[in-house]
């Protein structure tokens, strides 16, 4: 009998820990893109500058996406996390693409899912799963932008819904196997995306769920103050695949607040920190082998279940860190 | 106690996990419209300032769940709700604990649960309007990721017996773990607690109906909790908080023994169990136990003898702070980010000290210091520091007017910091981000002795040594600058100088320090990003401990050599030939090209031109950007850090630009120059006396991108914006200065007057006068006087925004960043006549707010950045200008590629 995804997951998750990619951004750099990419021939007309806004290259460059997401899954990475990290039209709107999104939502599933089929075939004893990605979008509904107001909101709870909803509509049209609410600052927004999330599923179905947040700095806090712990508490009634931590610090500065949610999390866990923190120019200049030196403790302690890289990290480092996973045992379960 | 059942855990920013350890949780009621009249007041009178601190004390008081209700008729319950919350949600002292959001009106329940990024708590469903409401509203509830509290009440009313109570706890209880699958430890039962003793006999076993159902509940319904509005049980003895509060203990005293998992309470107004007086606690234990029949009018009489016991005390509690020392005191305040009390306290240590800085210097610095260790430490955030942020600037903004009249009084005579001396160097005229530097290091007590602007550097050297100097301070905006300073690290060196050397100004970089300045001189040198930055520097350097930090400046110039040497080295160049035959227009059809011939031909001049008229084009964000004050406007006018600084800086602004434009304070003049021209070869367009493009009067010599570019991309240059000579095609071009003079003159008044604010604010303006006025001629030029878009028509906005055709790119700019071309511009115009604007030897333009630029009209003109540039190409340019390689090489500085 063929096993459903979420199965295959599960099996596979308690056997061994999963490999996410690595930075999408980062490797986009390499390509020294200009605006005439962003733009292609589908928004060649559109009156604002574009360059910058990788989410269009799913559309605009779709053999770089897809070039991108082969490199990771060559190194053996499991998963191909979509290039839509500002699919949203609460993202979109400071390109004014808010009409774009569900193309770039779309096709960024398409990108990875074409790469995942292709790698699949090559090496079917490792299936390959497109994980959809839904980003933070750059408004927080918990947050007031201004001190002298701060009951002050900039989104609300229902323009975040709908706006991850259709994002995740797309994904999945666009051939999503799992939802992932990732680098998560404001616990209600990815509250939001939950709510949207479990919407779609009584639409359209089950898909395992991945959520992720980001600690911004040494105060061990998301960017709306709350603790691992009570982040953790705020996403369990998602029904979730897996819990962790991703993005701002470096793995060294995560591993604390990995274990703590180690210590609480239900689900599966899962960590992709960044190369490092940046240099004063902005690159991440951790090497492979100083970011698996660091990684060492999450795998040794098994607190671990999926394991990837975010800013700056490269096929080189999820080749390294794939090695590293692979000589150690996945975190029990628990109850 | 089923264990396979988890614990309920529920969050604010921690988390509150509800298990037999924590034990019993006290749930604060007064944030309740419907119970607390105080509460009820502040929000009818909109007074959430003060609504907020309830919540505060209460959670300082051991709330560990808040409760907020605002259902009254008289309020717009969802409005009220959402701004509570969203304001609550700003104050982390509050929020750590989880919301217990009550109302009856499920819409204002949903607008709570749509305001909590943690885990709350709903209060209430029941089955009241039927089973089909139930699962919907907990369905949605279960969505949102609440836990929720189920009234024992169904279609019939609410349960008011022991039977009714468990019936419909058992049904709700059902339902919601089967048909709705909601995790069995976020549901909570309320019971209902009812007054007793009052004087109705059906309500005397009450309270202990309400015991027994807890029991059952907690034995019956694996994992379900039970909690209570407390408050009801004492309704009876209103306005006698001594027997109210002694019920509310006996009663929670009881419900917590049957099992009862929390309660809604006033978290003041708790008093512990065994410090009820003997007499008092048996009165009331009759009544709650329901012990005897007379039970009720016993307590009713007994109440009589203890009412109004004095309960000031808690209320002073709160404010008990306020007896410790003033620096205690000041650091509280900032550390809380409580503003209420600052000016006192800031008043009261002023008189202490001797002078007004010495506030800031002492219990002020302290305390942010505390904040600062705090934040370091991760035990503040960010929300927190900002609120204490807003303590300080409010307590130095208190001092202010003190430091002012204490230096107006005593003038320089005092000791100071260090001795600086600061020029804008050589063959450069702007000073506004010297002059701010400054104020800054003379307010910190720095004696700064300003040379003012296109100052040599044998002037710069010789004021050091005269003065004394401690440090010597480079400013410079124009790209030539950059070697100046070179040149002055060069002559400190020869001259055996040992001061530091600060570099600062729009074009120089930390790279450009530590690449090119450092290596020239042994002293230290340091690049300063803006004026916020220059005391810590300045500090650093005349510190005891300088060795250190000067050493921390060596290594960090020496990383930045490094990295550059890296990156230099990725760069590759494409050949001139390359770059030249994959030029921008290479596939522009120029046979159907028709460019408009201009409505006037030759140079135009404009004097005393209406300053009405160029205000109206201000665009105001680089003007804010000077006083670095950085964002978009005019939301810059209401951001959060900078909003209230940038619109005094605003209003003030406002006032002297009416000041100017009413009396006629600066005088705008400008030229502009159309003619025919083409491209020729190498890159350079030529400029015709007339329209037989007979007579060359100007050749523009342009530069081309040359790093290497992906195939099929441009490699752009200026040149391609022109019709080539070879098309036959009759193109034109255009060139213009604009000036704006009067500036330095009304500074110098503002400033003989000690006004550097006005001095400042008056270039930062002319600086403004200069900008719009460049963007209007350019319009009038589009529209009238070449009237190639004589139809456009756009907003302020879009103009700034540059939504239309052609461009005005200026020598020294990204585009054609070699300066030495506005002489062609100078001569072509006759500038100096026509306007008296002149060029020094660095070819900065004289008065410093002015603007010029060539103007190109072809729809595809875009501006662009020439990047770096490799030799064969600077060759090329030196021969096309009649140069050596030194002198061009010396021009093409910044731009070059190796």
């Amino acid at each position: 009998m063929v096993k459903t995804t979420p199965e295959t997951l599960k099996t596979i998750l308690a056997e061994r820990i999963m490999l996410l990619d690595g930075a999408m951004g980062t490797m986009i750099q390499r390509h020294t893109l200009e605006e005439e990419d962003f733009r292609g021939e589908h928004f060649k007309d559109h009156p604002s500058p574009l360059k910058g806004d990788n989410d269009l290259l799913s559309i605009t460059r779709p053999e770089i996406i897809e070039s991108i997401h082969d490199a990771y899954f060559e190194v053996g990475a499991d998963f191909a996390t979509t290039n839509s990290f500002n699919g949203t039209t609460i993202a979109q709107a400071d390109y004014s693409l808010e009409a774009a999104v569900y193309d770039i939502n779309f096709h960024a599933a398409q990108c990875a899912r074409r790469s995942a089929d292709k790698w699949t075939l090559k090496t079917p004893e490792q299936p390959r799963f497109v994980v959809g990605a839904l980003g933070p979008t750059n408004r927080t509904a918990s947050l007031s932008p201004d001190v002298n107001d701060p009951g002050m909101r900039l989104v609300t709870f229902d323009e975040l819904r709908i706006a991850y909803k259709q994002a995740a509509n797309a994904l999945l049209d666009g051939g999503a196997d799992i939802l992932m609410i990732e680098t998560v600052f404001d616990s209600l927004n990815a509250k939001a995306a939950l709510f949207a999330v479990d919407e779609v599923r009584e639409e359209r179905g089950d898909m395992p769920v991945m959520v992720s947040g980001t600690i911004t700095d040494a105060s061990g806090r998301t960017l709306s103050g709350q603790t691992p712990e009570a982040f953790w508490v705020s996403m369990a009634h998602g029904d979730l695949m897996s819990i962790g931590l991703n993005c701002a610090l470096g793995a060294d500065d995560l591993l604390p607040y990995i274990k703590r949610i180690d210590a609480q999390a239900t689900t599966f866990v899962s960590a992709h920190p960044n190369a490092g923190l940046p240099n004063e120019f902005g690159e991440y200049d951790q090497t492979p082998e100083m970011m698996v030196d660091q990684l060492k403790p999450f795998v040794e302690g098994q607190h671990l279940n999926i394991l990837g890289g975010c800013c700056g990290t490269t096929p080189e480092h999820i080749a390294a860190i794939k090695a590293l996973a692979d000589e150690h045992q996945p975190r029990q379960q628990k109850a | 106690m089923n264990k396979s059942i988890p614990d309920m855990v529920l969050s604010g920013l921690e988390p509150l996990v509800v298990n037999e350890i924590t034990g019993f949780v006290n749930v604060g009621e007064r944030a309740n419209v419907t119970g607390s009249r105080k509460f009820a007041r502040l929000i009818q009178e909109e007074n959430y300032e003060e609504a907020v601190e309830i919540a505060r004390v209460q959670v300082e008081d051991g709330a560990q769940i808040i409760d907020v209700n605002m259902d009254d008729a008289m309020l717009d319950g969802v409005a009220a709700m959402r701004r509570y919350l969203n304001l609550l949600a700003a104050e982390p002292d509050i929020v750590r604990v989880p919301f217990m959001i009550d109302s009856s009106k499920f819409e204002i329940i949903e607008a709570g649960l749509q305001c909590v990024q943690g885990k709350a708590i709903v209060n209430s469903i029941s089955m009241k309007e039927g089973e089909e409401e139930f699962i919907r509203y907990a369905r949605t509830v279960k969505r949102y990721g609440a836990a929720v509290v189920v009234m024992a009440f169904d279609t019939a009313g609410q349960a008011d017996t022991y039977q009714r109570r468990i019936d419909i706890c058992k049904k709700s209880y059902d339902i919601l773990v089967n048909k709705v699958g909601f995790p069995p430890q976020d549901i909570v039962f309320d019971p209902n607690i009812f007054p007793i003793a009052t004087g109705i006999s059906d309500h005397d076993n009450y309270a202990v109906d309400f015991f027994s159902a807890t029991k059952w509940i907690k034995e019956n319904l694996p994992g379900a909790k039970v909690s209570g509005g407390l408050s009801n049980v004492s309704f009876s003895f209103r306005g006698n908080d001594t027997v109210r509060e002694a019920m509310h203990s006996v009663f929670l005293y009881h419900a917590i023994k049957n099992g009862m998992d929390m309660a809604i309470v006033n978290a003041g107004m708790l008093t512990i169990y065994d410090d009820i007086p003997k007499d008092l606690l048996e009165h009331v234990e009759d009544v709650v136990l329901n012990r005897r029949p007379d039970a009720g009018e016993r307590l009713v009489e007994f109440a009589e003898q203890v009412r109004g016991v004095d309960k000031q005390v808690k209320e002073s509690d709160k404010l008990k702070w306020r007896e410790n020392d003033l620096q205690e005191r000041i650091t509280h305040s900032l550390v809380k980010g409580i503003a209420e009390f600052i000016e006192e306290d800031v008043e009261e240590a002023r008189q202490q000290f001797d002078k007004p800085i010495q506030v800031i210097e002492g219990p002020l610095m302290v305390g942010m210091n505390v904040v600062g260790d705090l934040f370091g430490a991760g035990k503040m955030f960010l929300p927190q520091v900002v609120k204490s942020a807003r303590v300080m600037k409010k307590a130095v903004a208190y001092l202010l007017p003190y430091i002012e009249e204490e230096k107006r009084r005593t003038g320089n005579v005092s000791q100071n910091n260090g001795v600086i001396v600061m020029a804008t160097v050589k063959g450069d005229v702007h000073d506004i981000g010297k002059n701010i530097v400054g104020v800054v290091l003379s307010c910190n007590n720095y004696e700064v002795i300003d040379l003012g602007v296109m100052v040599p550097p044998e002037k710069i050297l010789a004021a050091a040594k005269e003065h004394n100097a401690d440090i010597i301070g480079l400013s410079g905006l124009i790209t030539p600058s950059l070697d100046e300073m070179v040149t002055i690290g060069k002559m400190m060196e020869a001259d055996g100088m040992n001061l530091p050397l600060l570099i600062g100004g729009a074009t120089t970089s930390k790279v450009h320090t530590a690449v090119k300045i450092e290596p020239e001189y042994s002293g230290v040198t340091v690049h300063v990003l803006d004026a916020s930055k220059s005391v810590p520097v300045a500090s650093g350097l005349l510190s005891e401990s300088k060795d250190n930090f000067i050493q921390t400046i060596k290594e960090d110039n020496e990383k930045v050599r490094e990295q550059n040497a890296k990156r230099r080295a990725k760069k590759a160049f494409s050949t001139l030939e390359k770059s030249r035959s994959n030029s921008a227009n290479k596939d522009w059809n120029w046979s159907t090209y028709q460019p408009v011939k201009p409505q006037v031909l030759g140079n135009k001049a404009f004097v005393d031109y209406p300053l009405a008229e160029i205000v109206d084009r201000f665009d105001w964000e680089p003007f804010f950007k000077t006083w670095e004050l950085h964002g978009k406007y005019p939301a810059i006018l209401s951001d959060q850090v900078v909003g209230e600084e940038a619109t005094k800086l605003f209003n003030d602004a406002k006032e002297r630009l009416a000041d100017i434009v009413n009396n006629n304070l600066l005088n705008c003049r400008a030229v502009i120059g159309l003619y025919p021209a083409n491209a020729i070869e190498n890159d350079s367009t030529e400029l015709y006396a007339d329209e037989n493009s007979t007579e060359v009067i100007a050749t523009l010599h342009h530069l081309r991108q040359q790093v290497d570019r992906p195939a099929g991309r441009p490699y752009r240059s200026l040149a391609d914006f022109v019709a080539p000579k070879s098309s036959d095609v009759k193109d034109y071009m255009g060139g213009f200065v604009v000036t704006c003079f009067g500036a330095e003159e009304l500074a110098k008044k503002y400033e003989a007057d000690h006004d550097d604010y006005n001095a400042i604010m008056v270039k930062a303006l002319a600086d403004r006068f200069a900008e719009a006025f460049a963007e209007l001629m350019h319009e009038r030029v589009r529209k009238e006087f070449w009237g190639y878009a004589s139809e456009e028509s756009f907003s302020n906005d879009q103009l700034i925004k540059e939504a239309y055709d052609g461009i005005r790119p200026a020598p020294g700019y990204p585009a054609c960043p070699e300066h030495s071309e506005k002489s062609t511009l100078w001569e072509l115009l006759d500038v100096e006549n026509a306007t008296g604007c002149q060029l020094t030897d660095s070819y900065a333009m004289y008065p410093a707010s002015s603007v010029s630029g060539w103007y190109f009209s072809h729809p595809e003109s875009r501006y662009f950045a020439l990047g770096q540039i490799n030799k064969e190409q600077v060759e090329n340019y030196a021969e096309r200008k009649g140069w050596d390689i030194d002198t061009a090489e010396r021009w093409l500085r910044p731009t070059l590629g190796y």
